[in-house]
């Protein structure tokens, strides 16, 4: 399961913290995802793995350390970026409780997503030239190509607050996908999920991993998914990085195990 | 049905009883006595019982509307069906376009004007419309855009004589940039928070205007204003009032068309996004501060060309014409019409300055009316006149293997 590493990682988060007032939701937290990895963050509930996605992505800014991307051999600091300017340097999310755009439709949604690789402004969209015609054109092309690889091309023109639970997670990382990213950062996408379509979701990532050339950073909860889809696995509690290293490796740790059940198990 | 008709006689006698000091004592003070009318209370009594029954029977209609929406089985209303259905609507469409054309050969130059100023609001809508009903930025200072297209024809006119058609562009440039102005403090806030400073932008605007004598004339405004030069004709009262008529009509369609492109754009959907969830159309990639700013400048030019009309038509503006009222109607025809639906925001802004002229007939009950029309308009139809619909993108995989 394990593939080989590439000498430089793409996301290289050097030990930040995250301080709220008196409390330090991130302590020294480093991790680091290679390209095509696809790599689990786990941890009790409030270990602060949400608040670790939203200091990458932009929505909080570290307290302390750095934040680097690797984009084709170059390497950019993005913390202190706002979230639309690391979006353009390749990393998309999803988020835990659905934020789709309700009131648009599913094919207008993953459009959106397409919109920090186009271009047309004020003018463009006025005059509609040619270059216009054909960004818009190709637009909708990529976000239907999207809907089909997730199998929601039936939803296309559906309002997006019309779908099941389960089509507006997929449709969540859609939109994440077309913002064309070296990374996906999924947070909690099995969350309420039945069995079934948690399969479908370890079918969907895994197909995304393959197909795409895009390395993945999901938190989960749900342990069988991680262990089955996750090259690496890092574990968090109470701020900190714990521990880290293949599935089988954290698994047999027994400072995860006494974080996950408690002292007299370890 | 015993208990229906219970209940609204419950609401009537309720009604004759809130209703009995002004509708059945009357004080006749030259004979100091009282008149007692009983009749009224009758009259009264009997049409809030069948008012109410109206009413619940409606309010039934709509809660089984509802319910069916909910299960899937909703049918498109009759005007929705119409509206999308070229077959229906290019005729309509069209005819409207004609009776638009003609108008002002059918109709006196006093109707005349009320169309203008009807345009000039159908523009004002539209504009509005792009800030509140796309990007959802709840804007309740509006006018104050308005005020300064006025303003600046009236000025520019006075000081260094510039004529309309200089003043245009101007005057729409001139509210545009105002429009960035209010939307660098406010990029930050949301809802009520914004509408609250918005409102407060709008009511500097006026009091500027009204106290700042030797800049803008103060409270009793500017006049003489010339109307627009028909190729440096000048033109009588009536001429110049249909020239205006046909620049308005061209205007309006300018804007309809420009908001329609807009609206169905890469900037349209990135206000749309906005509008939906901030955080989630960052993560998108969406510059939040040029996408607020881009709204809030070209909502503000429309309101900068419609002032710029408005000048020119009554010759005569003052703070007065710029109050909080202004912008209260210039929303609730946004609202009315239906957030973000262009045809929905050109019929309500025809229906709401429209209907207060023709209701003149009833004088005394014309606000009353009106009040009434909008409060039912809005219990059972709160999704606008016209309720905006998504477009539907066609894509057609064999196009694509060539």
């Amino acid at each position: 399961m394990q593939k080989q590493k590439h000498s430089s990682p793409i996301l290289d988060v050097q030990s930040i913290s995250m301080q709220f007032g008196g409390l330090r939701a991130l302590d020294n937290v480093s991790l680091q995802v290679y390209p095509q990895e696809i790599v689990a963050l786990i941890g009790p509930n409030g270990a602060g793995k949400t608040t670790f996605f939203n200091c990458i992505t932009g929505i909080y800014k570290p307290t302390q350390g750095d934040v680097f991307v690797y984009r084709e051999g170059k390497k950019k600091r993005v913390n202190g970026l706002k979230p639309n300017k690391i979006t353009e340097i390749g990393l998309a999310r999803t988020f835990q409780n659905i934020r789709i755009f309700p009131n648009m439709t599913v094919l207008e949604n993953v459009m959106v997503g397409r919109h920090c690789r186009t271009h047309a402004w004020v003018i463009g969209a006025i005059f509609k030239g040619k270059k216009t015609r054909e960004e818009e054109r190709q637009i909708i092309e990529y976000s239907y190509g999207l809907l089909q690889k997730l199998e929601l091309e039936r939803f296309a023109n559906e309002m997006a607050k019309n779908l099941p639970y389960g089509a507006q997670k997929k449709l969540e990382i859609a939109r994440a996908l077309a913002t064309d990213p070296l990374l996906l950062l999924l947070d909690e996408p099995a969350a309420g999920l039945n069995p079934q379509e948690t399969q479908e979701l370890r079918e969907i990532i895994l197909t995304i991993s393959r197909e795409e050339d895009v390395a993945i950073l999901l938190i989960e909860h749900d342990m069988k998914l991680v262990m089955n889809v996750s090259d690496r696995v890092y574990v968090m509690e109470s701020g900190k990085m714990l521990a880290h290293g293949t599935p089988t490796e954290v698994r047999e740790n027994p400072a995860v195990i006494k974080a996950y059940l408690g002292e007299e198990h370890a | 049905m015993i208990r229906e008709l219970k209940k609204s006689l419950v609401v009537s006698l309720w009604f004759m009883f809130l209703t009995f000091p002004i509708m059945v004592i009357k004080v006749d003070t030259l004979q100091r006595t009282i008149i007692w009318r009983w009749k009224n209370l009758f009259l009264v009594g009997i049409g809030s019982f069948f008012l109410s029954i109206v009413w619940r029977y409606l309010i039934e209609r709509k809660t089984k509307k509802a319910k069916q929406k909910e299960l899937g089985l909703e049918g498109a209303s009759f005007v929705s069906k119409v509206i999308t259905n070229p077959r229906y609507s290019r005729p309509l469409y069209l005819a409207f376009f004609i009776f638009i054309l003609a108008f002002p050969f059918l109709f006196s130059t006093y109707q005349t004007n009320i169309m203008i100023s009807a345009l000039i609001y159908v523009m004002l809508g539209l504009g509005l419309n792009i800030v509140v009903g796309i990007a959802g930025l709840l804007d309740l200072g509006y006018v104050a855009f308005y005020a300064v297209g006025a303003y600046s024809y009236a000025l520019l006119n006075y000081h260094f004589h510039i004529g309309f058609w200089t003043a245009l562009p101007i005057g729409g440039f001139l509210a545009a940039l105002f429009g960035i102005v209010l939307g660098f403090p406010v990029l930050r806030l949301r809802g009520d928070y914004l509408a609250i400073v918005t409102l407060g932008f709008g009511e500097i605007i006026r009091l500027i205007l009204e106290n700042w004598d030797s800049f803008s004339f103060g409270p009793s405004g500017i006049s003489n204003i010339p109307r627009p030069s028909f190729f440096g004709m000048e033109l009588g009262v009536k001429g110049a009032t249909i020239y205006i008529y046909y620049l308005i009509v061209v205007m309006a369609l300018i804007t309809i068309f420009v908001v329609n492109r807009l609206q169905n754009s890469r900037l349209g959907r990135a206000w749309l996004a906005l509008r939906e969830d901030e955080i989630a159309c960052q993560a998108m990639g969406i510059d939040k501060t040029k996408t607020k700013l881009t709204a809030f400048a070209l909502g503000a030019m429309w309101a900068g060309f419609g002032g710029v009309v408005f000048a020119a038509k009554t010759t005569f503006i003052s703070p007065a014409c710029f109050t909080f009222l202004e912008s209260a109607i210039i929303l609730s025809i946004v609202v009315l019409g239906g957030m973000g639906s262009i045809v929905g925001v050109v019929l309500a802004a025809l229906v709401m300055i429209l209907l207060p002229e023709y209701l003149r007939a009833f004088s005394n009950y014309r606000m009353l009316i009106f009040g009434a029309s909008m409060v039912l308009m809005m219990v059972f139809r709160p999704e606008g006149l016209i309720p905006s619909v998504r477009r539907k993108y066609e894509y057609n995989p064999a196009e694509n293997q060539s």
